[in-house]
């Protein structure tokens, strides 16, 4: 099979979305906006579509995946460094160009409901459109170097869009906020590709995975430490601890953008990276293990703290964080194929949240605090209906997608045996929690009695219902394909499943326990929300510490802000007032000198045509002298001047 | 030894490029009205091409004599322009003085 299947086309495609809509969007009508904006995404998700067609015409396993697609140009050439412009389309890559066009592309048709009466509409479309553009080059990235230039080009999006409103102070602080935190992580992944630069002459993720396979018995040593490099990267675009603290404030920017940037696919992008090097992981234990804990870690903390949350969208934000968390531990003990699978599911019903909370948001005119919400199932009952299934999803109940992808990742952590166990443990505590509170959103938020007169003007235009029925549909039926089959299809690119059978009957109890703390989940919350909804301030005003500790996030923004923002900007002032003033000095010095010989010879500029021309002839006259005359260190005359004297002398 | 350098030896001919080149520079220095500057500037570059003619002849070399008809292009252009100035200087000012043209002045 020797088709081209044109994988420059899928970024190019938003990238001419971006300019067109970039450059002309202020002066096209809206009509034409909408349209670039929406066939952008479209026709590159026909071209993944495409692809995934062509290659599932063959047997998917035996197709001859990875095609690789070279800019034949090259890219970089310096000395021994040699970097391709290349892409690379495997399993891998497929599965998750699928969901970021897909997704995206629905994402897109709800933005033009969403969006309608902003101001900056062509803006945010070019925005999105340069969003898609990044991401599917960071995706389709066949080393290192490119997905590192997707990688910053999603952050930049990612910026653009959270302070897509800047003139709302806190809009522009939270996209410095995600900026400036993913800068931490990119350090990381700039040291480990340095480090994979030295250790391996190489950043083409295949040519790595080839340097591998020929020396089985390289373990640990300076594999850990690019590992751990890599991922550092990855938890700051993740969300993970320790830098998960942007993601929250990101909840600033549009609705939709918080679905598609900060829910379905940008934060994914960590656990991607992960997937693509994880031969860089097999081969260090103990980076895998660090992978594994911290997910847990993340799972359980940003659980804790969407408890008590009462803004819509900060829920579903801790939320994400919580289940970007599960992915990491399904990375962290080999299941690759898990996370992607969670990723995939996540993606499908975290989208389908957020774009639900948007439209509650939209309903209420602009309202997102929970507690003056309630009873909107009788106003949004079509919101209602597919909220529900995506707290179903999320939540973990069969037959809907996150039960089969969270099963999978708790499977698999169970299955490893020793800490695994506790990993698990950790798991199932996150999922009743995942339960809990999001059913405890879904209580204050459509259930009960109504709060607060919702907006009446604002109707849910067919636009918004669309997508959120695709997504419904996706979440519902998005986990039926099963890991067993999923994992099969992955394997050229992630390795196999490194799970074995545990045998029917452990698989069953664990599914059961999973289900089983998610269903206790439901009705903690229905005990607290449906029943008697001032149990809540009751049990808040029980556990006072508790509470405030939840409701201020354990107060880590403070804690970071005292310990690492405050001595930075203290250092930062002293060297703009100490070392700055003398390097400005010392620049001033030399300006003045300057000024001052411009002073002086300024006199010489008199303006008199005749003084110009004595001077440019007494300038002659000196250079001529110099040439012509015998001085003592020229050891022979020039040759001319023999020559003329010669002659004369004739 | 050629039969051109046994009537007149090339030192005459150097002696009259540069004296013709020197009476440009002093006409350029010393004169006031500014025809007569620019027709100082006139025989400074015949002076040189004098030089030029009689090198390329010593030489028998050709490029000489093109270097002279390249001067002479940019000196009829050069006349031109500087004409077109003088009378548009003398339109304003009223006066050819060189003295008194010194609105460069800083």
């Amino acid at each position: 099979m020797n088709v081209n299947l044109h994988l420059w086309l899928i970024p190019l495609l938003p990238f001419a979305g971006f300019l067109l809509n970039g450059l002309l969007g202020r002066r096209l009508p809206k009509w034409a906006v909408t349209t670039v904006a929406l066939l952008a995404p479209l026709a590159a998700f026909c071209v993944v579509l495409n692809a995934a067609l062509g290659l599932a015409g063959g047997n998917p396993s035996t197709a001859s995946l990875p095609y690789i697609e070279t800019c034949p140009m090259g890219w970089i050439n310096v000395g021994t460094l040699h970097v391709d412009f290349s892409f690379v389309l495997d399993q891998l890559s497929l599965v998750m160009l699928l969901v970021v066009t897909g997704v995206g592309f629905l994402i897109h048709v709800y933005s033009v409901g969403y969006m309608h009466d902003e101001k900056g509409y062509a803006r945010y479309f070019s925005y999105l459109n340069l969003f898609l553009f990044f991401m599917t080059v960071l995706v389709l990235a066949g080393n290192a170097l490119v997905m590192f230039v997707g990688w910053e080009g999603v952050g930049l999006a990612s910026y653009l869009l959270i302070g897509f409103w800047f003139q709302k102070t806190s809009a522009a602080d939270a996209g410095k906020k995600a900026f400036i935190v993913n800068r931490i992580g990119d350090f990381g992944f700039l040291i480990g590709m340095f480090l994979l630069l030295a250790n391996f002459g190489t950043l083409a993720f295949s040519q790595i995975a080839a340097k591998l396979a020929a020396n089985p018995g390289w373990q640990g040593g300076v594999l850990t430490v690019i590992a751990l490099c890599l991922l550092l990267g990855a938890a700051g675009k993740s969300a993970q601890l320790p830098l998960y603290i942007w993601l929250p404030d990101a909840m600033e920017g549009p609705t939709p953008v918080s679905a598609l940037i900060h829910a379905a696919t940008m934060v994914t992008a960590g656990v991607y990276m992960i997937a693509r090097t994880h031969v860089l992981f097999d081969h260090s234990p103990f980076a895998l293990s660090v992978v594994a804990i911290v997910g847990a870690a993340t799972a359980l903390f940003a659980a804790t703290i969407a408890l008590v949350q009462n803004d819509i969208k900060r829920v579903l934000a801790y939320s994400t964080i919580s289940q970007l968390g599960y992915m990491f531990l399904g990375c962290g003990v080999a299941a690759y194929s898990a996370a992607i699978f969670h990723l995939m599911t996540h993606a499908f019903f975290k989208a389908l949240l957020f774009l639900a909370a948007g439209t509650v948001i939209h309903g209420m005119g602009g309202e997102q605090d929970l507690r003056k919400m309630g009873g909107l199932w009788k106003k949004l009952p079509a919101t209602f209906a597919v909220t529900t299934v995506g707290v179903l999803a999320i939540a973990g109940f069969p037959p809907f997608a996150g039960f089969f992808s969270k099963d999978a990742i708790l499977y698999a952590a169970f299955m490893q045996g020793g800490v695994g166990r506790v990993l698990w443990f950790v798991g199932l505590v996150t999922a009743l929690l995942t339960s809990f509170y999001m059913f405890r959103l879904w209580y204050m938020a459509f259930l009960g009695e109504p709060r607060s007169e919702p907006n009446p003007h604002h109707g849910t235009p067919w636009s918004m219902l669309v997508p959120l029925e695709i997504l419904a549909l996706l979440s519902v039926g998005g986990g039926w394909i099963g890991i067993e089959r999923f994992g099969a299809f992955l394997a050229p690119a992630t390795g196999p499943r490194a799970v074995e059978a545990g045998g029917g009957n452990l698989e069953l109890g664990l599914s059961f326990a999973a289900v089983g703390v998610a269903i206790m989940g439901w009705l903690i919350a229905a005990l607290i929300y449906q029943q008697k909804p001032e149990r809540a301030t009751e049990l808040a005003g029980a556990l006072p510490t508790g509470y405030k500790l939840l409701a201020n996030k354990y107060y880590v923004d403070e804690i970071y802000n005292s310990f690492i923002v405050k001595p930075l900007l203290g250092i930062s002032r002293y060297l703009l007032g100490g070392i700055d003033l003398l390097l400005s000095g010392i620049a001033w010095l030399i300006a003045g000198i300057a000024l001052f010989a411009g002073m002086i010879l300024q006199r010489w500029q008199s303006g008199n045509l005749r003084s110009y021309a004595a001077w440019l002839a007494a300038g002659a006259a000196a250079v001529l002298l110099f040439m012509l005359l015998p001085w003592p260190w020229t050891s022979a005359w020039p040759t001319s001047v023999e020559f003329i004297l010669k002659t004369v002398r004739h | 030894m050629n039969a051109f350098s046994r009537e007149v030896p090339l030192a005459w001919y150097l002696l009259l490029s540069a004296a013709l080149f020197t009476l440009g520079i002093a006409g350029f220095l010393f004169k006031r009205n500014l025809i007569t500057v620019f027709m100082s500037i006139e025989l400074m570059l015949n002076g040189v091409n004098l030089s030029f003619v009689t090198f390329a002849q010593q030489w028998h070399a050709v490029k000489g004599q093109i270097f002279v008809f390249f001067v002479m292009v940019v000196a009829a252009a050069e006349a031109a322009v500087g004409l077109a100035i003088i009378i548009a200087v003398f339109r304003a000012r009223a006066t050819l003085a060189v003295d008194r043209i010194d609105l460069m002045k800083l």
